[in-house]
């Protein structure tokens, strides 16, 4: 202990040579510093690269082109022995009637292979369109009408800008011919660009021009019904055993420990048991909302069972002996008192492992739920496909057209997770308790 | 003899709340200076003044002016993290790396530059532990991991490796009170052995300790310094009646 | 009388005791002045369980005989199955429900027996997991056992080679595929490598600057942004590797001069790697918050910088946190599907050039299962094999994750 007392060590301020360490080592810092906000520049930058991609080839499926025609309802054509049977009008020759009118509109069209070319401007769907028409209208039948039709994609991807006139024609799908038509056309204002309600209120097609997501919509929501009502009572249900009920023992434990591993199983390998236990075992109707939502519920338990159980636990003992010092048994103190004030936490929750399941592709694949389905699905065991798979339908189809079909079936689904997890925020907000 | 420290009418704010209200004070070299007063009072956040450790609180702000050794700390020419190796800290709870007893004392010579090669760093480390009287329990388990060591050697070990840093100044916040009486003795005698070479200000609640170990106190009170002098006077005349409360156990 | 309608009659059936008892309770005189008879809608409670348990019993044995009958359309089996059990259950859910009307009375403790009922319902609730857990598992073994019957699972662990695709004729050359599926694991394993080199630094370096630098406000804004990416369906990840990302990795090669395909492993990888990022910042963001403030005080109080303190105490300190933390975003990636299916490639190539295009254990699970159904080929077994395999992998990186992080909360608590 000698070297104490005759040790001076007074270091004083910075010298120069000090200094040189001292600035060294700020500029570390700094480097460290700005290394963190680039990670969570760049991180932020691929959200934004990613948002910005899909809404920049998105947007566009919100709008839809359409070709005006004077269409000629010949009654020799529609209805020629004049009975007006909605039987009669429905098997009619809208197809013949669009046709005429593009011979009329472009007299000097002759050769077959450009009057196929000609007729390709106009969507097959448009016989539809007609068709509704003449059945909401049958007077139209012996008149001349301008009649808005919709667009083939070609001629839809052509305006939208998405096929240039300056590539070599054999690589362009739209031909020089088909330009002068429709340049025709535009010059006479007969085209015009529309907001694409069927987008929104139709089934699935071959055609993209006349595709919509309202079948995977309405699968999408019995599929989440079903998960719903299935795992949101069990969820709860086991919580509460967990954490108001459950014994200290073993079996606690495996279940404990069987949940957590559970939230990170892979998707995919729920949809390999939805495809062995509920179609092989129990062999419920393959492609049907029903499967895939009994699917999607055993995989959203966990996520239930877990935020479930954090918010009953965030209720204080105090309310629990409150209850129990009043004579109700412990059940009643559950129930009656527990369960309502952790309600809001277990509906946060419930609300984000559904959103999860909206989202989810992978098991909804495995148990076919993939068909091309066009009609909208009427019940829970209607073939069915859902919003995701849709988009990974259409992401895999060589049109050039679906690409915005499918980044706009995206920006959809999007927005219904944005509106689940503010709903999930605004939820935990206004209940959000300080114990 | 012109004081090391010298606090001029500091106030501290937490975000809105004020937790320390224009504090004087002076710190004399080589001697040991204890803070006393009930809980809540601003010791710690005084002694966190002198090294502003208050800069990593967010929403802490500090005003008026601290001179360590002439210069204002608070200048924005002072780099706080020079000022933390001059002045020291030491903490309630013993609070070792979980890294080997090595590690613990070679950390802020590494961190400074200190130790020019492995050799000079070897003498440091363990000159440190010697001054802090901890060389002969540990010398040959230097590379156990600092948590495996008993509270009161830990709280030495903490010592050591301020004493590492090569500080004019250490500050010590109720460096016994989670401490058995014998360790408390030990690092008691410690402190008065280190007075030789270093200023050391120290919070305690043991009005024993403060009494035994301190030359001059300092008796906080609602964010305030109520008095201070020489340790025997304060303890044997007190001048303000809160005070005399206070040490007599009537509050606090 | 099918399934829906008799359980819908059931129910009402149900309701009606409900309804029946709960009045009989309320009407009684002698209930009156009783203290300890409960309250009325107990009793509706009591009958409801005796009107649901018989039938229920009844129902599993119906499931249990018409699954183990299957094949047996018509005859007796088949009468048994349409007519005997409906009538049987129907019987049986009344016998219940009037016994236990009968049964009300001031002295029946219904309360006991509801709640009784009420933890059975419980308990079973919470073992319906365990059960999911059980069914994954015999449901992927059972398959795979029938899937080595046909393939040697040598072949399955050791070959190099990959094409699942039977020749046409059995008694073909070749017919019955190969599967090998080593070239599956390195492809994954490849995808899951890029995924972490762009994931791990990015995530644990923005979990530090949220812990360590970032203010209140900062992390307020920031923090939800980053989760978003955590929220983004996979599919639409999918669809941004393929058509976005692929085609500019492959841009970019052309411009430099490098053969990069489109369906590149750089390109699922890294997109996949922009998933997991929120994963492994927030989780280190807990862990790193959970590194005890008097660790960060002494460093400080030593003179240290923020970097320093983070570098040499908080980092080592929360590193079994962070590794933990890192294998559960492994096994995440390795259990990823939709990016790969949509980004990589199906073809088994055996290399370790990111700029080719490799294939994934989830790449073939979707491409075996999706489209034909001939449920015994060795094909279709192949997925459950791979699955299997998968399952098993990705629960031990998550058990090993798991103890390691509640070791490290622990030592910290
Ligand atoms: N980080 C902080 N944020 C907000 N307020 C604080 C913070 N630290 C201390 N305070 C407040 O400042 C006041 C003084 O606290 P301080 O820790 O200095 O008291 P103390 O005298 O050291 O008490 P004790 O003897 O209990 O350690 C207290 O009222 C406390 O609530
Ligand atoms: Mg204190």
């Amino acid at each position: 202990m000698t070297d104490i007392q005759n040790q001076t060590n007074k270091a004083g301020w910075p010298t120069n040579g000090a200094n040189k360490i001292l600035a060294k080592r700020h500029r570390t810092e700094r480097n460290f510093r700005r290394l963190g906000l680039t990670a969570i520049l760049i991180a932020m930058a691929l959200l934004a690269t990613l948002l910005v991609s899909i809404v920049g080839k998105g947007y566009s499926a919100f709008i839809q082109t359409t070709i005006t025609l004077d269409i000629n309802f010949e009654q020799e054509i529609l209805d020629p022995k004049d009975t007006r049977s909605p039987e009669t009008l429905k098997a009619a020759s809208y197809g013949s009637v669009i046709r005429n009118a593009l011979r009329t509109e472009f007299p000097e069209v002759k050769s077959r292979i450009e009057l196929r070319r000609l007729f390709g401007l106009i969507s097959k769907g448009a016989v539809q369109e007609l068709r509704n028409a003449v059945l909401a209208n049958p007077k139209l039948i012996g008149t001349t009408r301008a009649f808005e039709l919709t667009a083939s994609d070609d001629v839809d991807m052509f305006i939208k800008g998405y096929i240039s006139r300056d590539v070599v024609e054999q690589d362009r799908r739209i031909k020089n011919n088909e330009i002068v038509w429709i340049d025709r056309l535009q010059n006479q204002n007969a085209i015009q660009t529309r907001f694409n309600t069927r987008f929104f209120t139709g089934g699935d097609s071959r055609e993209p021009e006349v595709a919509g997501i309202l079948g995977a919509m309405v699968g999408s929501l019995y599929t989440l019904f079903i998960t719903f009502i299935i795992s949101f009572p069990i969820g709860v249900m086991s919580a509460i055993y967990l954490e108001e009920f459950a014994p200290k023992n073993k079996l606690t434990d495996v279940i404990e420990v069987n949940i957590n591993n559970l939230a990170a199983v892979p998707s995919i390998v729920f949809g390999l048991l939805g495809v062995a236990l509920f179609l092989n075992v129990a062999h419920l109707p393959r492609s049907a909302p029903l499967v895939g939502g009994l699917t999607l519920a055993l995989m959203t338990l966990p996520t239930i069972i877990i935020a479930a159980r954090a918010s009953i636990r965030a209720v204080p003992g105090s309310i629990r002996n409150a209850a129990l010092g009043l004579g109700a048994s412990k059940q009643q103190a559950v129930f009656h008192h527990v369960l309502p004030l952790s309600l809001p936490g277990i509906l946060t929750g419930t609300i984000i492992g559904l959103s999860q399941a909206l989202g989810e592709t992978a098991p909804l694949l495995m148990i076919g739920m993939v068909a091309f389905i066009v009609d909208i699905p009427g019940g829970v065991t209607d073939p069915a496909t859902v919003l995701p798979v849709q988009i990974f339908l259409w992401a895999d189809s060589p049109e050039r057209a679906f690409v915005e079909k499918t980044s706009g079936a995206i920006m959809v689904l999007l927005s219904f997770l944005v509106f689940m997890n503010a709903a999930a925020v605004l939820l935990r907000k206004k209940f959000e308790q300080r114990w | 003899m012109e004081p090391i420290i010298s606090a001029k009418n500091v106030s501290v704010y937490y975000g809105k709340k004020q937790a320390l209200k224009g504090v004087n004070l002076d710190i004399p070299e080589n001697q040991i200076t204890a803070l006393i007063g009930p809980s809540g009072c601003g010791k710690s956040t005084f002694l966190r003044c002198l090294n502003r450790m208050n800069d990593t609180i967010e929403g802490c702000r500090v005003e008026g002016d601290i001179i360590v050794d002439g210069k204002d700390i608070y200048d924005p020419q002072i780099d706080e993290v020079y000022l933390r190796a001059r002045v020291g800290m030491v903490f309630q709870k013993p609070n070792p790396f979980p890294k080997s007893i090595y590690d613990n004392v070679a950390y802020a010579p590494r961190i400074h530059g200190l130790a020019r090669n492995k050799d000079e760093l070897d003498n440091m480390v363990l000159a440190s532990l010697e001054k802090a009287g901890l060389l002969a329990e540990v010398q040959d388990r230097l590379h156990e991991i600092g948590t495996s060591l008993s509270g009161g050697q830990q709280q030495r070990l903490c010592i050591a490796r301020a004493l590492a840093a090569q500080p004019d100044i250490i500050l010590m916040d109720e460096p016994c009170s989670a401490l058995d009486p014998i360790a408390t003795a030990k690092v008691e005698e410690l402190i008065e052995e280190l007075r030789a070479s270093y200023t050391i200000i120290i919070v305690t609640h043991s009005m024993q300790q403060a009494a035994r170990i301190s030359q001059q106190t300092a008796f906080f009170h609602l964010g305030e310094i109520v008095e201070v002098g020489k340790t025997e006077q304060v303890f044997t005349s007190p001048q303000d009646s809160r005070t005399q409360g206070y040490i007599t156990g009537r509050f606090g | 009388m099918s399934f829906l309608p008799l359980i819908i009659s059931l129910l009402a059936m149900c309701a009606a005791g409900y309804w029946y008892g709960s009045k009989k309770a309320l009407s009684s005189h002698s209930f009156a002045g009783q203290q300890n008879a409960g309250r009325p809608h107990l009793y509706g409670l009591y009958v409801v369980i005796w009107g649901v348990i018989p039938p229920a019993i009844l129902l599993i044995l119906w499931g249990v005989f018409s699954y183990s009958s299957i094949d047996v359309s018509g005859g007796i089996a088949g009468k048994i199955d349409k007519v005997v059990f409906p009538s049987l259950i129907t019987v049986a859910a009344i016998l219940g429900l009037t016994l236990a009307v009968r049964q009300i009375s001031p002295n029946l403790r219904a309360r006991k027996t509801v709640e009784a009922a009420v933890y059975c319902v419980l308990i079973l609730a919470s073992t319906l997991s365990v059960f999911t857990t059980i069914g994954i598992v015999l449901s992927l073994l059972i398959e795979t056992i029938q899937f080595f019957e046909k393939v040697p699972y040598q072949e399955f662990f050791f070959s190099l080679n990959w094409s699942p695709q039977m020749a046409l004729r059995e008694d073909q050359v070749g017919s019955s595929g190969a599967f090998g599926a080593i070239p599956l694991f390195t492809g994954t394993l490849l995808i899951t490598l890029i995924a972490m080199i762009v994931a791990v630094p990015l995530g644990l370096m923005s979990g530090i600057y949220m812990t360590e630098y970032a203010s209140k406000n900062f992390r307020a804004t920031v923090k939800p942004i980053l989760e978003i990416l955590a929220g983004i369906p996979t599919v639409v990840y999918g669809f941004f590797a393929a058509l976005t990302v692929g085609v500019f990795f492959r841009d970019v090669g052309t411009f430099i001069g490098l053969d990069v395909v489109s369906e590149s492993a750089l390109a699922a990888g890294v997109v996949m790697g922009m998933m997991i990022i929120p994963f492994i910042s927030s989780l280190s963001d807990d862990i790193i918050m959970a590194v005890p403030q008097s660790l960060r005080d002494a460093s400080y109080g030593l003179g240290a910088t923020k970097s320093e303190t983070v570098i040499n105490v908080i980092i080592p300190a929360a590193l079994p946190g962070i590794v933990g933390a890192i294998l559960l975003a492994v096994s995440r990636a390795i259990g990823e599907t939709m990016i790969v299916v949509m980004a990589a490639g199906f073809a088994a190539n055996l290399t370790a050039n990111p700029l080719e295009s490799v294939t994934t254990v989830t790449v073939q699970i979707v491409g075996l299962l999706v489209g034909d159904q001939e449920f015994d080929s060795a094909k279709t077994l192949a997925a459950f094999a791979l699955a299997l395999t998968l399952f098993a992998i990705t629960l031990c990186l998550n058990v090993i994750a798991l103890l390691v992080v509640r070791k490290y909360r622990e030592k910290y608590d």
